[in-house]
């Protein structure tokens, strides 16, 4: 238990939050930022652990992995959100929720 | 109609309290996690020097783990295929920049491509590498779209194509090339890995700052056959 474990917390709470967005806000915009708070949390846990033993420098493993899930989540993101346009030139609408009338 | 409000907000508390037993559970297990497995520290540590660089997640990214990276340029290049192939479909309007925007761009995109000069070469040793340089560089090249400036006709079209592929290219050709000369995709000789790296890093960051860009931008290469 030190310090570095605050972080850990903290990603914890991000992917909480981030999962709590998620569910309960039904425009796809919404829903992206939500996967990308989600995403970030699990990054910092993911960076935090890599810190657990004090007497050793940082596991590089666990940074090289953030590193890349930090590329492709940007690249995942930019698809969600250009099917999101097209969704909404197609339909005129930014939910995936069918108009009752 | 009042009924269904109530269970609504009934099943919103509900939600707010599955998640937060949900977070403390998770805050217990990453509290509590075994500290027994060490990690790949030590494996990481020893086999340092052999690796051609003395950052260790520029080692793991480009030489332990290469293949890692190499599939990784891979989804780069399919996200934006993917985006490519829904067509652009915003209708975005151009304003001409104001004064600020267009002096702050022309000062700050130079010192932007210096600094992903700096962190990619930087990456050897100390924090840095392809990634972030790419990153910093289509940061800079956004920044020039934002600005309104364009790509020119004569660079859209085999050049734009050509560096979209740069780096996954560049990754595959040393790995068949390292198939004939060590026997093994992507195993270096120890005496070439500094410069494979530096070499297959400089394609990479090229290839992802102009990706990063065409994300943004949904720039398509034209001159195609489609078109």
């Amino acid at each position: 238990m030190n310090h570095m474990m605050l972080y850990a917390l903290v990603g914890v709470g991000l992917f909480t939050i981030g999962l709590y967005a998620l569910i309960v806000h039904a425009q796809l915009l919404r829903k992206i930022l939500a996967i990308n708070v989600m995403g970030s949390g699990v990054f910092l846990i993911l960076v935090t652990l890599a810190t657990r033993h004090q007497e050793l420098l940082p596991d590089p493993v666990p940074h090289a992995m953030v590193i890349t899930g930090i590329v492709v989540a940007a690249s995942a993101t930019a698809l969600a959100l250009a099917l999101m346009l097209s969704l909404r030139a197609a339909t005129g609408q930014d939910t995936l929720i069918e108009p009752s009338e | 109609m009042k009924n269904n409000e109530q269970v609504g907000k009934m099943f919103h508390m509900l939600l707010i309290l599955l998640l937060f037993v949900m977070a403390v559970w998770l805050g217990y297990v990453v509290l509590h996690l075994r500290a027994s497995p060490p990690g790949l520290n030590a494996l990481v540590g020893t086999s340092l020097d052999t690796s051609g660089v003395s950052n260790p997640v520029t080692a793991v990214l480009l030489n332990f783990r290469g293949y890692d990276t190499l599939l990784e340029m891979g989804v780069l290049l399919l996200a934006l295929l993917g985006v490519l192939s829904l067509g652009s479909a915003s209708d975005s309007r151009e304003t001409p920049p104001g004064l600020v925007l267009d002096f702050l761009s022309r000062l700050l995109v130079p010192v932007l491509i210096l600094v992903s000069g700096y962190l990619l070469w930087a990456g050897a040793h100390a924090p840095g590498g392809a990634f972030q340089a790419g990153a910093v560089l289509g940061a800079a090249a956004v920044l020039l779209l934002l600005s309104g400036w364009h790509l020119g006709e004569q660079f859209s079209g085999l050049l734009l194509r050509a560096v979209l592929i740069l780096g996954i290219g560049v990754f595959i050709l040393a790995g068949i090339v390292l198939i004939i000369f060590s026997g093994n995709f992507l195993e270096y000789p120890q005496s070439l890995a500094g410069a494979m790296i530096l070499m297959i890093e400089t394609a990479a960051m090229l290839s992802i700052g102009v990706t990063l860009a065409a994300l943004f931008q949904g720039i398509a290469p034209t001159g195609g056959q489609d078109k």
